[in-house]
């Protein structure tokens, strides 16, 4: 895919800050892009800044600096009327459709909405757009009488796809839309997610931490740790080759569905890994926790460079002073020692 | 719940209310005749009569007169038009002015919000009564210019009130949907944000109308509203008061209409804010609908085979024909199993299905008011159900439970050592010295780094998985031999959610404790269970041993959750769904209850409760056709 990107993020740092009290660097100098009609991961565990970046996105958290383009154009501080357009073709389906639908509104009220914004429609119009795209998520047209209470939580994200689309919507973030739902309900709202991708040739820049289900949907993935950006390439690559340390821990810590595996049934060490200090500006953000660290992982910070092992374009790229030996040791090797590892030099945060 | 297209209006709806009728019936009436006061009052409101003074009511005189023979009802009229008046130019004032501010206070923030908040302290000190005082010895006998600085006198309530509520909505997640929707602030107040507060707004109006309704009679009282001999209500408690020896009957006719009116106000104003929220609130919808139990189908007594009916001697834990209500609701019905000792089962299913109804059910913890209604609940041979002592012996030195949110498990003003302490000595019986020793143990057997420093710290200061383990720790300081643990990774970071799965692993190897997790993640379950049982619409739908049911389900149910896992899933090629939701427990079906959802339900299916069978050894399942599920594994 050679097309232009229609979102990209240039070295996105946000800082969240309290007054006096020293601010917090929630994203530090994250870059990607999302090509029309793709998805884009974003995975990480908490406090990875996965949220924070589609807040930025949005425009709902402010930015520290670096740039987000849309379509070119650079949208990293739009005005309230900038935003107001961009809103057709930019939008979001939040994590808790609980919360991100007005308890006091009917569903029809919710839906309208977006198109009060851009379109001049009468009632009538609108009652008709409001009833096919109910439909469109399998949703009977009568649900736009009723309020979000009268609907489970798999309706009422069906609902939020909805209204992310109601208005000709591009680009949709979605921050953790399924984490919320029940096990057949999520399958339900995923095959949803990708049916109308490929109808609407919708892009995705989709925010989980599930990684099974951020396999399952994306394209592209981008693996978030501390704000930074530890590792990002074509899912496949990534899932099947991970070469960052923390990559390979995330995904040896996924339980397997299948008991002859046993993935989690040895009698590790029960040591909890220690939530590490905040990263220093200096080092890699994850070498507290990494069982490879050398000196140097904590004196210097590593840049995110594409694997030379596979330097073609669109490839995989890593941040880590030892990607190339690491890949080449294996990855079942490095899998089971890194997650549960407590590094001896770390002492204790008091709080 | 309400589907009609055209839902009544509110007025409508709220004369639905007895109470909300009968204060508009009074507020109404008072308004016309006090309006229509010349054509009802057979005398003039000045007329005097002395033959007829303070004269108890008659046919002339319906309410009586006063000390000049002047016609008390005709007063009371004519008196209420300026009162009404009043009190309406003091709550409009007052709306304008408080909700105005509140809402762009606690909207726009920053200074906007200092100032305003700022201003709002400062009227608070100010003496709203003298300040009106003031005002009626400058603009004497003007009730208008009184009132009017009354509104604004008392907003400070109303725009501190609106302010909070307004920040907090502000943090809610559909108003950043409506920005990013492209809504504008004036839209985003006037759809989201004011719906919110209109039940606020209306109790605060409903109170300061009556307060409004005082004040101008106390003005009147004082006889700085309306000049005497002009009519009104303070003038005729004044004229009341001064006679009260020789008639006390003229209080009634002058106080009783005031006090009617602070209460029809504050009747009307509950009435009129439970009538807006009824459409939408949640408490609401559930008290709604129907309060009958649902048809419950017979359960099966013969229960063909595997669990017996009589409880299983060589269990820890064996529950027998569980069955739970919750407001006369039933949500787990019929559920028995075993838990071996040292054994791990899982209780696997959606929400919903009842899983952690049964694992509380178990502990007679029973949430929102439920109760065990049937059934056995044996550990270690003795019968819980129905048996408070045993249920207190059994508690955290038989039975421990680990809950899924560690933050709300440990109690936030103690530190761990407090609470980690208090369990061992209630349980050990141990000395102070003694318990901070096993305390350290217990921290070090959950794998705590620095137990010493950990046991230190409040829960606040405690990461999840942290504070999880020291919640498992809790639950091992009585040295129980089962541990009941409701998702207890469900709220934590992959990596941590290994580790916490690892270390309850390591403790099951090292201390032989039974487990019975309940879960909806099948990782879970493989990584830890011997057996398992999935359970759909409060009933057990199959049991089995972990590999032969994630190899080979027996029921459409385990099968359509094994195969939703995205785990499984190929990119590119839909995930397979189950169609539908776990129905509530109103709504569950006489036959199988999985029937609506189900790719082989045919009609003997729906026809009849469908009994728990043992196709194989150690192996349940609640299904008619598990020989096409099995059929079907075969060809994939």
């Amino acid at each position: 895919m050679t097309a232009r990107p229609l979102l990209e993020v240039d070295g996105l740092t946000v800082e969240y800050g309290q007054g006096r009290a020293p601010s917090l660097r929630a994203v530090d100098g994250v870059s990607f892009d999302v090509r029309p009609g793709e998805t884009v991961g974003l995975v990480g565990e908490s406090g990875s800044g996965k949220s924070t970046i589609a807040r930025a996105v949005l425009g709902l958290t402010p930015v520290h600096s670096g740039e987000i383009r849309f379509d070119g154009a650079d949208i990293t501080r739009a005005n309230r009327g900038l935003r107001r357009t961009l809103s057709a073709r930019l939008q979001m389906v939040f994590q808790d459709p609980y919360s991100s639908l007005n308890p006091a509104r009917t569903i029809g009220q919710t839906l309208a909405e977006p198109l009060l914004v851009h379109h001049r429609l009468r009632p009538a119009q609108v009652d008709a757009r409001v009833a096919a795209m109910l439909e469109r998520v399998g949703l009977p047209a009568q649900a736009a009488e009723r309020y979000p209470a009268q609907f489970s939580g798999g309706q009422r994200q069906r609902v939020a796809i909805a209204r992310a689309l109601m208005t000709s919507a591009e680009l949709v973030v979605c921050d953790e839309p399924v984490s919320a739902l029940d096990l057949s309900i999520q399958a339900q709202t995923l095959n949803l997610l990708s049916e109308l991708q490929r109808e609407l040739s919708l892009s995705y820049l989709f925010i989980a931490h599930d990684l099974p289900v951020v396999r399952y949907l994306s394209h592209r993935v981008v693996v978030l740790y501390h704000g930074a950006v530890m590792e990002t390439g074509p899912v496949e690559l990534v899932y099947e080759r991970p070469a960052h340390p923390y990559t390979r821990a995330l995904l040896a810590a996924v339980p397997d569905p299948d008991p002859r595996v046993r993935s989690g049934r040895h009698d590790a060490p029960v040591a909890a890994a220690q939530a590490a200090p905040r990263s220093s500006a200096v080092g890699c953000p994850f070498a507290p926790r990494c069982a490879h660290a050398v000196e140097l992982c904590r004196t210097e910070r590593p840049p995110l460079l594409p694997l030379r092992g596979d330097g073609v374009a669109g490839g995989a790229a890593v941040a880590c002073h030892r990607a190339e030996e690491l890949i080449s040791t294996g990855n079942d090797v490095a899998s089971g020692t890194v997650a549960a590892g407590l590094p001896k030099d770390i002492q204790m945060e008091e709080t | 719940m309400t589907t009609t297209k055209t839902r009544p209006a509110l007025a409508r709806r709220l004369l639905r209310r007895p109470s909300a009728v009968i204060a508009v019936a009074w507020l109404v009436t008072l308004t016309a005749a006090s309006l229509g006061a010349p054509l009802i009052a057979a005398h003039g409101p000045l007329d005097q009569d002395l033959t007829q003074v303070l004269a108890l009511p008659s046919a002339a005189h319906p309410l009586g007169t006063d000390s000049l023979g002047r016609d008390l009802l005709s007063r009371l009229l004519y008196g209420g038009q300026p009162a009404l008046l009043a009190v309406a130019e003091a709550l409009a004032v007052h709306l304008v002015v408080g909700a105005g501010l509140g809402l762009v206070a606690g909207y726009l923030g920053g200074w906007v919000d200092h100032l305003t908040t700022r201003i709002g302290d400062l009227l608070f000190a100010l003496p709203a009564i003298v300040i009106v005082l003031v005002v009626l010895s400058v603009f004497p006998g003007n009730l208008h210019a009184a009132m009017v600085t009354f509104g604004v006198l008392g907003s400070p309530s109303m725009i501190r009130v609106l302010r909070s509520r307004t920040l907090g909505i502000r943090q809610e997640m559909y108003v950043a949907a409506a920005r990013v929707s492209g809504l504008s602030d004036a839209q985003i107040l006037r759809r989201h944000v004011l719906p919110r507060l209109t039940s606020t707004v209306i109790v605060q109006a409903a109170l300061f109308s009556g307060v409004a309704v005082i004040i101008q009679a106390g003005l009147g009282f004082l006889g700085l509203g309306a000049q005497p001999p002009a009519p009104s209500w303070g003038g005729l408690v004044a004229d009341a008061s001064q006679v009260i020896d020789r008639d006390p009957w003229m209080l009634v006719p002058a106080g009783v209409p005031l006090v009617l009116t602070v209460i029809a106000l504050m009747a009307l104003g509950d009435a009129i804010r439970d009538t807006a929220v009824e459409n939408w609130s949640v408490s609401k919808l559930a008290a709604s609908g129907p309060v009958a139990p649902p048809p419950v189908a017979e359960e099966m007594a013969e229960e063909t085979a595997g669990t017996s009916r009589a409880p299983d001697p060589d269990a820890l834990l064996s529950v027998r024909d569980l069955t739970v209500e919750i407001g006369g609701v039933p949500v787990v019905q019929g559920v028995s199993f075993d838990v071996m000792p040292g054994e791990t089962l899982g209780v696997v299913g959606e929400s919903g299905c009842g899983k952690s109804v049964t694992a509380l059910g178990v502990l007679g913890l029973v949430p929102g008011g439920g109760r065990v209604v049937r059934g056995r609940v044996v550990f270690d041979g003795v019968d819980l159900v129905g048996s408070p002592e045993g249920l207190a012996r059994v508690r955290g030195s038989g039975i421990a439970y680990v809950s899924q949110d560690p933050m709300v498990g440990l109690d936030p003003t103690f530190t761990v050592m407090a609470q980690l302490a208090e369990a061992v000595r209630r349980h050990l019986g141990t000395t102070r010295e003694q318990a901070r020793e096993r305390v350290l143990e217990l921290l070090a057997m959950v794998g705590v780094p620095d137990p010493p420093s950990v046991a230190r710290r409040h829960p606040h200061q405690l990461s999840g998985g942290l504070a999880q383990r020291v919640l498992i720790a809790l639950a091992l300081a009585g040295r129980p031999r089962l541990l009941i643990a409701d998702e207890p990774t469900t709220a934590l970071d992959v990596s941590v959610q290994k580790e916490i799965l690892t270390l309850l692993h390591t403790l099951q190897r090292r201390t032989g404790i039974a487990v019975l997790i309940v879960t909806h993640d099948w990782g879970v379950v493989a990584t830890l269970c011997h057996r398992s049982l999935v359970m759909y619409a409060g009933q057990v739908v199959e049991q089995a041993d972990v590999e032969p049911m994630f190899v080979r389900p027996l029921h459409p149910y385990t099968a359509g959750l094994l195969a939703a896992n995205p785990h499984q899933a190929v990119s590119g090629h839909p995930l397979v769904t189950i169609p539908g939701a776990v129905p509530p427990p109103r709504d569950w079906p006489v036959g199988c209850r999985f029937a609506a959802r189900c790719p082989h339900a045919a009609d003997d299916c729906r026809a009849a409760p469908v009994a728990l069978v043992q196709p194989e050894q150690a192996r349940l399942t609640r299904c008619l056709h598990f020989e096409e599920l099995v059929d079907e594994g075969v060809r994939r």
